[in-house]
């Protein structure tokens, strides 16, 4: 028993990581139809940063404030002017195509400009263990986990119960009646990317101590981001949360009591069977297709 | 619209083959590495290696004479494109490749190297490789075949542990070195009770410890690449482990212990190759590999470095630039790091391309490398 | 276009496609092929996605199942003549059954769907070791023998390649001009109100997934022979997100796109070497700032140029007409 409480929460922290990740993800969707293919890298990125200014002799709080100021005006507005509002009003394929050059750009501009190795990252966290009742955590497999929680339970009350919050949602419902209504659209949908990008920076500062800084460390945080989304609900904050614990969790329990091998696939089932069924994600709103 | 690329690439094409007769004295090496992808760092670092070892050589007047001319490409840890390289670098005319790194690549790669006679080294170190009959292949690393019977021995005499677990990392690398552990440890005696599979980037390893606890074993043998080391070395020690933790090189390297904190003291690898072993050509490389880089090397970039020596020593040897000459000179050569400090270890070349060597079993102390003993080559015994 | 401009281009292609490589070394013939081997693979692809309008990111898994096939089948010792076909019509079911999940979803969640299609794929691959030779790969597959001819040289297997690559673009001409192919189109463009007008769209949305895999499976096929070794690396989502890349940057809905889609990515990448560690990097930003410029592809840009000359010439003539009647109040 305390073997699977042991995976459990194992599971859980790693879900919170890739919870982060799905978050900005969904945020993103819902606000301007943007699919993000960059979203790993736009966590590798900030990472990269700090680690940069870290190695300058900065504390980590300060490296991590920094980095969220240029994470907001590159990866928020940098982003947003260069590539998404030109492209939004050609349809979904040529964002979806310049966001995947993007995370070739990014992953490659890394590794040649900095470095191919992997790197490691001061953990938030002290490095200390607790046992509570046979089963061993670590402060920052609690620490992560409650900061994905407090990170989306914080947006989801932003979202619902602030001014800026109910007008960016009304952005994502219906622009067109989001100008009539007086509505300064484009500086809504900047908002959301730029949390977007403060989401990143949070994922990559509780994330890298784990993952360590490598130019592709991306690559696979954002593909476990895309299932989390999804398997959550694509247009749901929470959801993002769910789906993150469910990804992480069934693969921790898929390795050690099915096979080790096809860890991957459990997640892969939960997802198919999620978009075959439900495809706007457990915890989803069903969308509406327009003729 | 369309056309002009094309004839643009055939004069490209046509340019290029006039530059490389205009060349001839150059000794052209081709360099094909893993530089993106999953093998970057490995590549990388051996790219490293070779170019520092050109470097010294050009400066010291070369080869018989001739300046080393390295042409680097990078295979992108992909076999198709890895072939292509190959493929590229016969038809350049080059002396020698050195690379990929990868097993997966090198498998597909030395097809052509062999159908152009051309010498071509390897620090990959799946056992496949020297087994298909290919004349010009050379490994600047031990073979699996030939590591994991030192590693069981060990286990069994000196750990005294009867039962194993073994930790892998799922990909060609960590599948074949399984494979020859297994069976070196049957034949020491040593009962695997747990065969536990990981990915090749894999973040979280509680499930993997977990198994490997449960199978109450006396040691535990974790063979996998330096990132995932590091975690599941974390892994071990969060989960309270405290019996022996056995590996290879991958296990102890510093970039893993740098990686892995506190969690790496008192493991223990055999190595084949370490910037820690305590000889003076080694630290001398270590030191200068720094100064160049401003990072330690890792095991990859000692492999890199030590093929470019081996092959002067070769030509040196022949006394002349033929390949099939050199390529066979090199089949039950024995080059002694005291004639040729480049190697920086004497090492013996068998007629299959395969390596034996000095190698040393060490232990994390205080976040750094000690060897704990020295183990002569095979051959030696 | 027109059809005979069309063909008038596809001469010269043909004519170039033919004539170059004899002058090339192994590597330049080695690159051609493998140019036509994704030519034949997007083609499929450009069905799928340009013509029809299905979001397919997982075309790299039959374009491994149709690799794995010829592999396995030639190293049990069947010949090739056996695999292609075997692997194109594996390749159409398969693809008719990955078909079924795009009935119920659309766009982006059917883009994922095949992602994840595609990941399952390449974990069978992967970890079946007994049948695929999982991380290790199939190793030394041999090249066919045609009327006793052995196409094991290169720049003979290149003309073989070359020679299915003008088959499979036929074959697709004639579907698309034949009443299938503005079935697809119409499939694309407003599936509720093709449904109307009578098109069946379940059987075209299956139809395209099915063909797109085929042609696929037949690229992998190829593919096999060409590289003489099989591994998974090559058919995860990466290749797939490539191909997609590789189409769209072509011009999803051209005939032509493909060609030039592929050599964009096989191609373009070797030309921009000598930025050495940077070339990828660049390649990214090159695939963004086509996007930017001409996000319908490369091959919009006649469209383009004649929709600007219409606009032009419309806007001429309505100044014109203004200043008649301006001229008249």
């Amino acid at each position: 028993m305390t073997d699977f409480l042991q995976l459990l929460l194992s599971g859980m922290a790693t879900g919170g990581i890739y919870a982060i990740a799905a978050l900005g993800f969904t945020l993103l969707w819902q606000a301007s139809g943007t699919i993000n293919f960059a979203q790993g890298e736009f966590v590798m990125l900030p990472a990269f940063v700090m680690l940069a200014f870290i190695t300058l002799g900065m504390p980590l709080l300060l490296a991590f404030g920094l980095t969220c100021f240029v994470a907001v005006v590159v990866l928020g507005y940098g982003f947003k002017r260069g590539i998404a509002d030109p492209l939004l009003k050609f349809g979904m394929m040529p964002i979806v195509v310049a966001t995947i050059g993007l995370a070739i750009a990014m992953r490659n501009g890394v590794r040649a400009g900095y470095s191919a190795e992997a790197h490691p990252f001061p953990s938030l966290f002290a490095d200390k263990l607790f046992n509570v009742g046979g089963v061993t955590v670590t402060l920052s497999d609690v620490g992560t986990l409650a900061f994905a929680l407090l990170l989306v339970l914080g947006t989801q009350a932003f979202l619902s119960k602030t001014v800026t919050g109910r007008a960016m949602q009304a952005v994502a419902q219906n622009t067109d009646s989001a100008t009539v209504l007086g509505i300064d659209v484009p500086r809504m949908i900047f908002y959301t990317f730029a949390i977007n990008a403060l989401l990143a920076c949070a994922a990559a500062l509780l994330v890298t101590p784990t993952y360590l800084a490598k130019f592709d460390m991306g690559e696979s945080l954002g593909n476990k981001a895309f299932f989390a989304a999804i398997i959550g609900g694509f247009n749901n904050s929470r959801g993002a949360l769910l789906g993150g614990l469910i990804v992480g969790v069934a693969e921790n329990l898929a390795a050690a009591y099915i096979s080790p091998t096809y860890k991957d696939a459990v997640a892969l089932v939960i997802f198919m069977l999620v978009i075959l069924f439900k495809p706007q994600g457990l915890l989803g709103k069903k969308v509406e297709r327009k003729v | 619209m369309q056309k002009t690329p094309f004839i643009a690439t055939t004069l490209a094409l046509v340019c290029a083959s006039l530059a490389a007769t205009a060349q001839a004295q150059n000794i052209k090496i081709a360099v094909l590495q893993e530089l993106s992808g999953a093998g970057a760092t490995a590549g990388t670092n051996a790219k490293n290696g070779v170019e520092m070892a050109v470097k010294e050589i050009n400066a010291a007047g070369g080869i018989l004479g001739k300046k080393i001319e390295t042409l680097v490409n990078d295979t992108q840890s992909n076999p198709g494109v890895a072939k292509g390289l190959a493929t590229k670098a016969v038809d350049d005319g080059v002396f020698a490749v050195i690379g990929p790194t990868f097993s997966g690549s090198v498998l597909v790669s030395m097809a052509e190297t062999k159908r152009a006679e051309t010498p071509n080294f390897t620090g990959a170190e799946a056992a496949s490789i020297t087994q298909q009959g290919n004349p010009y292949i050379f490994r600047t690393s031990f073979t699996q075949t030939n590591s994991m019977p030192k590693v069981a021995r060990y286990i069994a005499t000196n750990l005294k542990a009867k039962t194993v677990a073994v930790i892998f990392v799922n990909n060609d690398f960590g599948k074949g070195g399984r494979d020859a552990f297994n069976k070196a440890a049957e034949a020491a005696g040593v009962k695997v009770v747990a065969d536990i599979s990981t990915d090749s980037g894999q973040v979280d390893f509680s499930a993997p410890v977990l198994k490997a606890k449960q199978s109450n074993p006396d040691a535990v043998f974790v063979y996998t690449n330096e990132e995932e080391s590091a975690r599941a070395l974390r892994e071990l020690r969060k989960q309270g482990w405290s019996k022996p933790i056995v590996g290879e090189t991958t296990l102890t390297g510093q970039k893993v212990i740098d990686l892995a904190g506190e969690a790496a003291n008192g493991a223990i690898a055999h190595v084949g190759l370490t910037v820690d072993a305590p000889l003076p050509l080694m630290l001398k490389f270590k030191a200068k590999f720094f100064q160049d880089y401003k990072y330690i090397s890792d095991h990859n970039g000692i492999k890199g470095y030590t093929a470019v020596y081996m092959l002067k020593a070769a030509i040196e040897k022949v006394g002349k630039l033929d390949r099939v000459a050199v390529a066979k000179a090199l089949h039950g050569m024995t080059i002694l790091a005291a004639k040729e400090p480049g190697v920086l270890m004497d090492v013996s070349i068998d007629a299959n391309g395969d390596l034996d060597r000095e190698s040393f079993i060490v232990e994390v102390k205080n976040g750094k490398q000690e060897v704990k003993e020295t183990l002569p080559p095979l051959a030696k015994k | 276009m027109a059809p005979t401009r069309s063909l008038l281009i596809g001469l010269v292609i043909l004519a170039f496609l033919l004539a170059v490589p004899p002058f090339l070394k192994n590597y330049g013939i080695y690159l051609f092929s493998y140019w036509l081997v994704f030519v034949i693979a997007n083609m499929g692809l450009n069905l799928t996605v340009g013509y029809a309008g299905q979001k397919s990111l997982g075309h790299a898994a039959f374009f491994g199942i149709g690799a794995y096939s010829v592999a396995i089948l030639m190293k049990a010792g069947f010949s090739f003549w056996l695999g292609l076909p075997v692997a194109a019509i594996g390749c159409f079911f398969v693809g008719l059954g990955l078909g079924f999940p795009a009935l119920r979803v659309q766009t982006i969640y059917l883009a994922f769907a095949t992602l994840g299609f595609n990941t399952a794929v390449w974990l069978v691959m992967r970890n079946e070791e007994w049948l695929t030779g999982g991380t290790f790969g199939i190793n030394n597959v041999g090249r066919p023998g045609l009327f006793g001819f052995s196409l094991d040289a290169n720049l003979a297997y290149y003309y073989f390649v070359f020679a299915v690559t003008v088959v499979m673009g036929a074959l697709l001409w004639k579907l698309l001009s034949s009443p299938w192919g503005k079935a697809f189109t119409a499939l694309r463009d407003n599936p509720i109100r093709a449904e109307s007008l009578g098109v069946n769209v379940q059987a075209y949305t299956l139809l395209s997934f099915a063909i797109g895999a085929a042609y696929a499976g037949v690229a992998g096929a190829l593919f096999a022979s060409l590289v003489q070794f099989v591994e998974p690396a090559p058919f995860a989502v990466g290749s797939s997100i490539m191909m997609y890349l590789m189409v769209v940057v072509g011009g999803p809905g051209y005939f032509f796109g493909p060609l030039l889609g592929s050599a964009v990515g096989v191609l373009l990448p070797e030309w921009l070497r000598f930025a050495q560690g940077w070339y990828l990097f660049v390649f990214g930003a090159a695939v963004i700032v086509l996007m930017l410029w001409l996000p319908d592809g490369l091959l919009s840009i006649p469209d383009r140029i004649k929709a600007r000359r219409v606009a032009r010439e419309a806007s001429a003539a309505r100044a014109a007409s203004a200043k008649a009647i301006g001229a008249q109040s």
